[in-house]
């Protein structure tokens, strides 16, 4: 398949710009910088293109459906969200440096599904025969990725936050000078979050419609089902955190990088350690 | 005595208004709904009985774990939640509603300071003059202003979206309201199974807890098929179903084609396919015999577990039988039958013996070749049943936070003052939300502000 290979290139795409990346922290060269941003960029018109792809295969191969019904594939989709946001954030706000802190997460994505999972295309069981699989998993799935952006703008907070509290000297030069100021990586946070909360309330609704089509009950408190409404409560704690004193800046840092961590888990913990109705399970070789 | 009973509610009050409630309950919503994930869940395992030791269990059931999410303090997590959010919109909205009735008009000097947006031109005509350019100005870049006096100072306002400051409250309502869908479906409410035969009928189907619950209806099973990829997995499996009232069919529910994802709604119940089976009850399988030396072939039909002695003496057993092979025997598929065949005085052999590939049955080099002709036992289709007269409030809560989400999010309320004194004029910006959005919207109304001859 040709897929597989382009999806090998945008994973040694990523490699690169997160390198590149680095060493923009290091040495603080915008030119760095912009080769780190462009090099993600191609990545991602690479990954793209494969995604692509990988959907008409299937549909040669007869088994036609969009390339999201299995983990591979999710997780391929998720590293390609992470990145499509990262372009947002970067052309948006134009805070280059944060791709040092996302783009690890897509590349441990796309090296895992590459390396260590089954990349073969397979038929939908019965089950998965639904349009509200295509809504249920990209509202789900761009609500990760902002999540998985939050997050690493929420350790930027935090290291900045310890350094530029216990030496106030690391303010004036340092790596620091790199990182946005403690007021922008909070607004950052906030609004990637604001992206994310939406997107996964989508996910969480469609789920619940597909569920109450496909078998009458929109709701079972099957474990995944429940870890997504975990996440939830612990986004909605971040939403509220702002409002209240004492929890805003770090408190809710801390809630943005547990909340992340809540999602992997919902995403991956709870297939391979819960037992459940949902088919990511089987992908792992 | 008075003033602390009114302090005692005031505190109860506060208590149920406060944010830092609000922390606690969604932090310990996401906590507590962990054990529900980690425990199993209703009907115990008895592998998951025997593990665990008996005080554990007891414990464990005593505090509901087995059924959290419908324990009592889940349960009462629940309702001071829904508490926390009405008082708090009880005490906010108020609030937020005098600020959308009642506007700023006036701006203070605190609040020239506290906005960064700001802007200033010099004006020379009469105020009278100011004015009418000025609000014109504003109406054509923003919207119509509220003129108003004050010292000495015209002060013209004017403001775009002020009702998205009542998105939060939608989705604070979303929640009551599924809420309120969650407890309608739960009262009334409920979910079942039934297996229907081929060709039978039913008019009762099995409840959670094993009652049988009556349909006022009757659903027939015409007819139940399963198609398998070229890997042994199901495909599609489809029941035509037909809905009778008075044991006559209801026009339009007539060989409904039923599978999975796809299912029957009659009269608010609905029918979903989830499982099939083949009813082996009483079934016929059929065997033919023919004799490797030529010959007449003998026909036998025999029930699964059953023998059969055929005529020369050799017992013919069928061991099992199944519509389709193929994850028992790769490569092939079909229907196929494993059976057990002792011949006269010698040690019996199993083996299994196919529908579709009869020269495989050929070559094995026995003096009788068997072949498989199927059977007769009718397929069974199992059917998810759900009735929930409260799903639609769900989906009304749920489509409320969404649209409510949005507002709360991606709109906000923005403010322009224009504040004219003499021989000058300044301009204010404020945006509820996504300031940096504003601010662009701002310096492309103040740069034409700062371009105006008055
Ligand atoms: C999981 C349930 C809840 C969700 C999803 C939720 C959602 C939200 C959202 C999205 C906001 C807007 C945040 C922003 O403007 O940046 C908000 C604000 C707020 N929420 Fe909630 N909320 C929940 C529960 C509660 C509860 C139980 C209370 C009751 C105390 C509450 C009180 C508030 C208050 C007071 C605000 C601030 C409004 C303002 O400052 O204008 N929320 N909530």
């Amino acid at each position: 398949m040709t897929s597989s290979m382009f999806f090998n290139v945008a994973t040694f795409a990523y490699l690169i710009s997160m390198i590149v990346f680095f060493a923009f922290l290091a040495g603080k060269n915008k030119t760095v910088g912009l080769a780190g941003s462009l090099i993600a960029y191609a990545g991602l018109a690479v990954h793209t293109l494969a995604i692509g792809l990988r959907w008409k295969e299937s549909y040669d191969m007869g088994v036609g459906h969009a390339p999201m019904s299995n983990l591979y594939e999710s997780i391929v989709f998720f590293a390609w969200t992470i990145v499509l946001l990262f372009a947002y954030i970067d052309l948006k706000y134009k805070y280059r440096i944060i791709g040092a802190f996302v783009i690890p997460f897509a590349l441990l994505g796309m090296a895992w599904a590459q390396l260590g999972m089954n990349t073969g295309i397979e038929p939908l069981v019965p089950a998965l025969q639904s349009n509200w699989l295509l809504y249920h998993v990209i509202t789900c799935f761009l609500g990760y990725a902002a999540f998985a952006v939050a997050c690493g703008i929420s350790i930027m907070y935090l290291i900045k936050a310890a350094l530029e509290g216990n030496d106030s000297s690391a303010q004036a030069g340092g790596l620091m000078s790199m990182f946005p100021p403690l007021k922008v990586l909070d607004d950052l946070n906030y609004r990637a979050i604001m992206i994310g909360f939406p997107l996964l309330t989508l996910g969480i609704i469609t789920g619940a419609a597909w569920a109450n089509y496909a078998w009458g009950t929109y709701w079972s408190w099957d474990p995944k089902e429940t870890w997504s409404l975990i996440v939830w409560f612990v986004y909605a704690a971040f939403l509220h955190a702002r409002f209240t004193r004492g929890w805003v800046g770090k408190r809710a840092a801390w809630l943005s990088v547990i909340g992340f961590a809540a999602t992997i888990f919902c995403y991956l913990g709870v297939n391979l350690f819960l037992s459940g109705l949902h088919s990511y399970g089987g992908g792992a070789k | 005595m008075a003033t602390t009973e009114r302090s005692f509610v005031e505190t109860v009050w506060d208590f149920f208004c406060s944010l830092k409630l609000t922390l606690f309950l969604l932090i310990s919503l996401a906590l507590t709904s962990i054990i529900g994930t980690v425990l199993p869940q209703g009907q115990l395992p008895p592998e998951y009985v025997a593990q665990i030791s008996p005080t554990k269990l007891q414990i464990y059931t005593k505090l509901g774990f087995f059924d959290m999410y419908h324990s009592w303090w889940f349960i009462s997590l629940l309702y001071i939640f829904s508490l926390n959010l009405v008082s708090c919109s009880i005490k906010r909205l108020p609030h937020v509603f005098k600020f959308v009735s009642e506007p700023t008009l006036v701006l203070s000097e605190s609040a020239r300071n506290a906005y960064s947006l700001r802007r200033e031109i010099a004006v020379s005509g009469p105020m009278e003059k100011c004015r009418e350019s000025l609000a014109a100005f504003l109406g054509a870049e923003f919207s119509s202003p509220v003129v108003t006096e004050h010292n000495g100072e015209l002060h013209l306002f004017s403001q775009k979206s002020a009702w998205s400051r009542l998105g939060v409250y939608v989705v604070h309502l979303s929640i009551l309201v599924i809420f309120v869908g969650a407890i309608i479906g739960s009262l009334s409410g409920y979910k079942g199974f039934v297996s229907i035969v081929e060709g039978t009928s039913i008019n009762t189907v099995e409840g959670r807890n094993g009652n049988q619950i009556p349909l006022g209806f009757e659903v027939l099973c015409e007819k139940f098929s399963v198609d398998f990829y070229a890997t042994g997995a199901p495909k599609e499996f489809r029941s035509i179903l037909t809905v009778l009232e008075n044991g006559k069919p209801v026009p339009g529910y007539s060989q409904v084609k039923v599978i999975v994802n796809h299912p029957l709604t009659y009269k608010g119940i609905t029918f979903y396919q989830s499982s099939y089976g083949q009813a082996s009850e009483g079934s016929e399988h059929y065997i033919t015999v023919t004799p490797r030396s030529g010959g007449a072939p003998e026909k036998i039909a025999v029930h699964e577990g059953a023998a059969v002695t055929l005529s020369d003496g050799t017992m013919v057993k069928l061991l099992e039988a199944t519509q389709e092979v193929r994850q028992f025997a790769p490569g092939f598929s079909g229907p196929a039958a494993r059976v057990e065949v002792t011949r006269k005085g010698a040690t019996p052999q199993t083996f299994i013996i196919f529908k579709d590939f009869p020269e495989m049955n050929a070559q094995r080099g026995d003096a009788l070749i068997f072949g498989y002709d199927g059977t007769n036992a009718r397929m069974y289709t199992g059917l998810q049943v759900a009735k929930d007269p409260g799903v639609w409030v769900v989906w009304l809560g749920c489509t409320l936070m969404v649209i409510g989400l949005y507002i709360a999010f991606f709109m906000s309320h923005k403010r322009i003052w224009l504040v004219i004194s003499k021989g000058h004029a300044r301009i204010y910006g404020n945006a509820s939300k996504n300031q940096a959005a504003f601010e662009m919207q701002f310096d492309a109304i103040a740069a034409k502000f700062q371009q105006l001859k008055i």
